[in-house]
C-alpha cells in the first residue's frame, strides 16, 4: 500500500531518529480531510518534531509522508502553522495587522507596502478587530494567539498545524482559542493537527488522538486511547487515566510526580493535571 | 569662513553626501538591529572595522578599504561562531577584545600623522578622498538595494522566526545576508562618526523611531529621517564650530532625538495608562491587555483579560461573509449581507 490517496495527511512506516535515539518509528497514520487530530505525549516524545516533518522542515529517517498526496514542501500554501505560544517582546515595532499580513505575503521579497483584502476579513473572523492596530507586544497572551491563528488562516490553508497554541494561557483564553479553532475547523472543513500536552481543553473537538511516548505510538478516538489500559500498554508501565468533572488526568502509576523512562524521554505528562510540577516542565 | 562659502566647496558637499548615505543605510538597518537584539554585534563589527582601518592605514593609507575588509571578516566570524543569540554575544566579545588589541599594535607601527588614530575612532568625514567616497556610494547603493529587496521577509524572520520558516522564508540565509549588510553599513558609518560611535547612527535613531510608532514602514521612515537630521545636521553644525568634531554634534543630536522620543512617545503613554488602569489588580500576571485610544471607545472594557474583546463579533460562527450560515456550508457571501460587512470568504 502506497498511502491513502484521499487522506489529507498520510504517514507510512514513518520513523525519525537522531543518531541512535529513536524519536518514533513505524508510524502509520492517515488523517482524513476535515478531521481534527490531537497529538499528545510527554515532552521530548517528538510531537513538535512531527509538525516539523509535516511542514517540510525536517526529513523522515525512514518511511513516507504525504500531504494531499504530495511530499510536504516548506512554505506550502496548503499548510497553515500556529507556532508554540510565546509572548512577543513588548517593544516590538509591529501591529497585529502586520503580523496577520505576513501570513499572506511575508515570504515574498519587497517592501511591506501592500494590504491584502483578506487580512481584514480574517482579523474579524478571529474577533481581533478591536486591537489589530495595537502593537502586538502590548496585547495579552490570548490576543496574541488569536492574531497568530489569523496569520495562519490568512493563507487559506486546507491543513492547519498547531503547536501547543494554548501553552501558558489562562483557562478563559484557552477556552476562547479552542472555540475559535473549533468553529473554523467545522465551518471550513479544515484538517487540523493539534499538538498539545493537555487533552482536556480540546477534547470537545478532537476526532482522534495520536499518543506518542517512549518511541511508540497509539492512535484512536479520545475514549479509546485515553484509558488506563491503552496508555499502560503504550508506556509499558502502569498508568492511571482518571476522569473527573469532564477532565482527563493521566498519572504515572507509582510516581505521581512523573516517571523517568530509561531512554530519558522525561516525564509522563499530566494532561489537565494542574499540579505545580506536572505541567510542562 | 561662512557657511555659504563652505557649502560651495566640493569637500563639504562630498562630506554631506557621504553623511546622507550613511544616514539612510544606518536608518534602514537600525530597526532590524534593535528587533534582532544585535546592538552588540554592531559594536563588535565597528571595533573590528577599527582594526581593519588601522591595517589599511599602514598598508596603503586607505582606511575605508581596511575597515570594509575588517568588518566583512567579523561578519563571517560572527556567522560561524555565534549561531544562537547568547553564544553570539560571547563570541563577539571575544573577537572584539582580540581585534582591538591587534588594532592598537598596528597603530603603534604607523609613522604618519598622530591624528590618524583619532580619526578612525571618532571619524573625520573631511579626510575622505574621492576614491573612498566612491566606495561609500557603492556600499550605500548596495545596502539600499538589498534592504529594499528583502525588507518584508527579513522583517518576518526578525519578528517570528518559527512562523517565517514555516511560511517558506529562508531564515538562516537572510540572517547571513543581514550580517553582511550590517558590515557594509558599519564601514560607511565609521567614516562619518568613527568606529567607536557607529551605534549612534545604527541604533539610537531606530530605537527612537520605535518609541513613536509600531507601523513597520513608519518606523523605517522615521529612523531614516532622524538619521539624516543627526548626520547632516551634525555636519552642518561642525562647519560653524570648526574646532569641534562633527561626531560630537551627530551623537548629541541623536541622543536628543532618542531622549525626546522616549519621554513623549505614545507607546510609553499607553503603558503608563495600562498600569494605572490595572492598579488594584494584584495577582494579575497575564501580559497587559492593550487598551485602544479614545477614538475606539466602543471596545471591551480593559482590565479583564478573561473577557473576550470581541463581544461585537457575531455570535456563534462569526466568520465574515457567512452570517447565519448553517454548519458545514462553505459560506460564499450572499445578498443579505450589508455591503459594509461583505468581505471575501475565508478558505
Amino acid at each position: 500500500m502506497t498511502g491513502n490517496g484521499g487522506a489529507a495527511v498520510s504517514l507510512r512506516g514513518a520513523a525519525l531518529r537522531f543518531g541512535h535515539h529513536v524519536i518514533w518509528e513505524d508510524l502509520d497514520l492517515d488523517v482524513a480531510p476535515g478531521e481534527c487530530l490531537a497529538v499528545l505525549g510527554p515532552n521530548g516524545a517528538g510531537k513538535t518534531t512531527l509538525l516539523k516533518v509535516l511542514l517540510g522542515l525536517l526529513p523522515l529517517t525512514a518511511g513516507t509522508v504525504t500531504i494531499d498526496g504530495r511530499p510536504p514542501r516548506r512554505g506550502s500554501p496548503v499548510t497553515g502553522y500556529v507556532p508554540q505560544q510565546k509572548d512577543f517582546d513588548r517593544d516590538l515595532p509591529i501591529r497585529g495587522r502586520d503580523l496577520v499580513q505576513f501570513g499572506v505575503d511575508g515570504h515574498r521579497p519587497g517592501l511591506p507596502l501592500t494590504r491584502a483584502r483578506q487580512v481584514d476579513a480574517v482579523i474579524a473572523a478571529v474577533g481581533a478587530q478591536d486591537y489589530a492596530d495595537a502593537p502586538v507586544g502590548l496585547l495579552s497572551g490570548g490576543q496574541q494567539q488569536r492574531l497568530r491563528i489569523a496569520q495562519a488562516l490568512a493563507g487559506r490553508p486546507r491543513l492547519l498545524l498547531c503547536d501547543e497554541p494554548l501553552l501558558s494561557l489562562d483557562p478563559a483564553s484557552q477556552q476562547q482559542v479552542t472555540t475559535l479553532l473549533n468553529d473554523y475547523h467545522r465551518e471550513h472543513g479544515t484538517t487540523v493537527v493539534f499538538v498539545t500536552h493537555e487533552i482536556t481543553p480540546v477534547a470537545v473537538f478532537v476526532d482522534r488522538v495520536l499518543y506518542v511516548a517512549a518511541g511508540r505510538w497509539a492512535a484512536g478516538t479520545p475514549d479509546g486511547v485515553m484509558t488506563t489500559q491503552a496508555l499502560s500498554d503504550l508506556y509499558g508501565t502502569h498508568i492511571d487515566v482518571i476522569r473527573v468533572h469532564g477532565r482527563i488526568i493521566v498519572v504515572g502509576g507509582d510516581d505521581p510526580a512523573g516517571h523517568h523512562h530509561p531512554d530519558g524521554d522525561g516525564h509522563i505528562h499530566h494532561p489537565g493535571h494542574h499540579s505545580p510540577d506536572g505541567e510542562h516542565g | 569662513m561662512s557657511i555659504t562659502f563652505l557649502l560651495a566647496q566640493p569637500f563639504a558637499q562630498h562630506a554631506l553626501l557621504a553623511a546622507a548615505l550613511v544616514a539612510v543605510t544606518g536608518g534602514l538597518i537600525g530597526p532590524f538591529v534593535v528587533t534582532r537584539g544585535m546592538a552588540f554585534a554592531v559594536h563588535g563589527t565597528a571595533e573590528l572595522a577599527f582594526t581593519g582601518a588601522a591595517a589599511g592605514l599602514l598598508a596603503g593609507n586607505n582606511t575605508v578599504a581596511g575597515a570594509l575588509i575588517g568588518s566583512l571578516v567579523v561578519a563571517a566570524l560572527i556567522a560561524t561562531l555565534g549561531a544562537r543569540p547568547r553564544e553570539r554575544d560571547s563570541a563577539i566579545g571575544a573577537i572584539l577584545a582580540f581585534g582591538m588589541g591587534i588594532g592598537v599594535l598596528l597603530l603603534g607601527y604607523y609613522q604618519g600623522f598622530a591624528t590618524a588614530a583619532t580619526n578612525i575612532l571618532f571619524g573625520n568625514i573631511f579626510g575622505v578622498s574621492g576614491t573612498q567616497l566612491l566606495i561609500l556610494v557603492v556600499i550605500g547603493v548596495l545596502v539600499i538595494a538589498v534592504m529594499g529587496t528583502w525588507y518584508r521577509p527579513l522583517l518576518f524572520a526578525s519578528i517570528d522566526p518559527e512562523a517565517a520558516e514555516a511560511r517558506g522564508v529562508p531564515v538562516r540565509r537572510l540572517g547571513l545576508v543581514f550580517l553582511l549588510v550590517l558590515a557594509l553599513t558599519v564601514t560607511g558609518a565609521a567614516q562619518v562618526v568613527g568606529t567607536l560611535l557607529v551605534l549612534s547612527l545604527a541604533i539610537t535613531l531606530a530605537a527612537a523611531a520605535q518609541r513613536l510608532t509600531a507601523r513597520p514602514l513608519a518606523v523605517a521612515a522615521l529612523s531614516v529621517i532622524f538619521a539624516l537630521i543627526a548626520a547632516d545636521g551634525g555636519l552642518l553644525a561642525s562647519f560653524g564650530a570648526s574646532d569641534i568634531k562633527a561626531s560630537v554634534f551627530i551623537t548629541s543630536i541623536s541622543f536628543a532625538i532618542y531622549l525626546t522620543a522616549r519621554l513623549t512617545g505614545p507607546l510609553l503613554r499607553d503603558r503608563r495608562r495600562y498600569r494605572e488602569d490595572h492598579h488594584g489588580h494584584p495577582g494579575h500576571t497575564a501580559p497587559p491587555q492593550y487598551e485602544a485610544g479614545p477614538e475606539a471607545s466602543a471596545i471591551a472594557p480593559a482590565g479583564n483579560p478573561a473577557q473576550p474583546p470581541d463581544s461585537r463579533a457575531p455570535s456563534g460562527l462569526g466568520w465574515p461573509g457567512e452570517p447565519s450560515a448553517g454548519p458545514g456550508t462553505t459560506g460564499l457571501p450572499d445578498g443579505n449581507i450589508p455591503a459594509s460587512r461583505r468581505s471575501k470568504p475565508l478558505p
